[in-house]
């Protein structure tokens, strides 16, 4: 062996300590600002259309319901929001679901597992963001969407395919750098 | 599962089964309620042997081999909220959900197959705790293989190496056997040093 392959497998340990260390800061830094999350998983719908599906309206909301044949034509790209009234996040979410509504973004919604009157209370606490609303009390049309969560939000194109899933509150940062971004791109 | 807040059935000296009275168990004899304690952690320690399943035994399938192949596909299938449990061994609402629709798809008749396919093609990869091979599992299913060689090819240099310092020098030419003589030492029979 040459003194350099020699000196070059002596650092061989070090450089992948190193590589390894950049790698876990590089998360870390990430989980901090937001752009890594560890417990993220990619939706299997990318690119997909929703699932067939058909729900009832909240009654008393004041908004239509939806399924799958209102989701296939679109004339915009549209948000639909899986929320609950016993879910946390969603409280923290519900400003920014409220400006994209006064911005003229459709946001429909889906109340998954919730019983109609607490969704109804909440809507009239905290306002109602929803174009259309339906409710999936058994909770069976968020499992064929892929939902593990509440809140858990899809932006769907014009053609009505999935083109983005994020599970967790929208925030103002998630508002800013991610929505609307996807909302100009699939104009 | 509040099983530890009430006493065994049948440990009451009275041949009571049921709860005991509390202020028996707190007032007059303390070294019982310590050594019920002391029990009811023994079980405690024992549960996860015998709890391979949580949830509501009404949603069992009734026919224990249907049942079986329940509970053998669902410890393949991750919970997506607690992500390192299997839906059998997790007690969310969406594990309960991903159960029931495990055992309505069995009943229902499909295959094993069918019902992974189900969920995969709504979950993804990830909700298989055993993923499959594809080109962006690769990395992850070759890992071990790619290590086990490297280890073994580490193995092998070494050894060639170790064989090659303890290798017997090459026997003594003719010509070193004259010096050897006219220096007036003793070659050795086969060349080797003694």
């Amino acid at each position: 062996m040459t003194p350099f392959a020699r000196r070059a497998l002596l650092f061989t340990p070090f450089a992948l300590a190193a590589m390894g260390g950049a790698g876990f800061y590089g998360m870390l830094q990430g989980m901090k600002t937001g752009e890594y999350n560890p417990r993220g998983v990619p939706s299997a719908l990318i690119g997909r259309p929703p699932p067939d599906f058909t729900l009832p309206a909240l009654e008393d909301a004041g908004v239509p319901a939806f399924g799958s044949a209102e989701l296939r034509n679109l004339s915009g790209p549209v948000l639909v929001n899986f929320w609950a009234s016993w879910c946390v996040p969603c409280i923290i979410e519900h400003p920014q679901l409220m400006r994209l509504q006064r911005d003229g973004v459709p946001v429909l919604g889906i109340a998954y597992k919730d019983r109609p009157a607490d969704s109804l209370r909440f809507l009239r606490q905290h306002g109602n963001p929803f174009r259309m609303l339906a409710k999936d009390e058994p909770g069976r049309v968020a499992i064929d969407w892929g939902v593990y969560g509440v809140p858990e939000t899809y932006l769907l194109d014009r053609q009505g395919l999935i083109r983005w899933r994020f599970a967790g509150p929208i925030t103002q940062e998630v508002l800013d750098q991610d929505i609307r971004p996807l909302l100009r791109r699939w104009a | 599962m509040g099983f530890w807040r009430r006493a065994a059935p049948g440990s009451d000296e009275r041949g009571c089964k049921g709860p005991l009275p509390l202020a028996r168990v707190q007032g007059q004899r303390p070294w019982r309620s310590a050594r019920r304690g002391l029990a009811a952690l023994a079980l405690l320690i024992l549960l996860p042997l015998h709890a391979h399943a949580v949830g509501n035994p009404a949603d069992m399938l009734p026919d224990p081999v249907q049942e079986e192949r329940a509970r053998n596909l669902g410890r393949d299938i991750r919970c997506m909220v607690c992500q390192n449990q299997s839906i059998e061994d997790s007690e969310v609402g969406l594990a309960r959900d991903l159960r029931l629709i495990v055992r309505e798809r069995i009943t229902a008749g499909d295959s094993d197959a069918d019902i992974k396919q189900f969920l995969h093609a709504r979950y993804g990869d990830f909700v298989l705790l055993k993923p499959p091979f594809a080109w962006n599992t690769a990395v992850l299913w070759a890992t071990p293989v790619v290590a086990v060689l490297c280890g073994l090819g580490l193995i092998l240099v070494m050894r060639r190496r170790a064989a090659q310092a303890h290798a017997a020098p090459p026997p003594l030419t003719e010509e070193e056997r004259r010096r050897l003589a006219a220096l007036g030492l003793p070659p050795d029979r086969d060349g080797t040093r003694a």
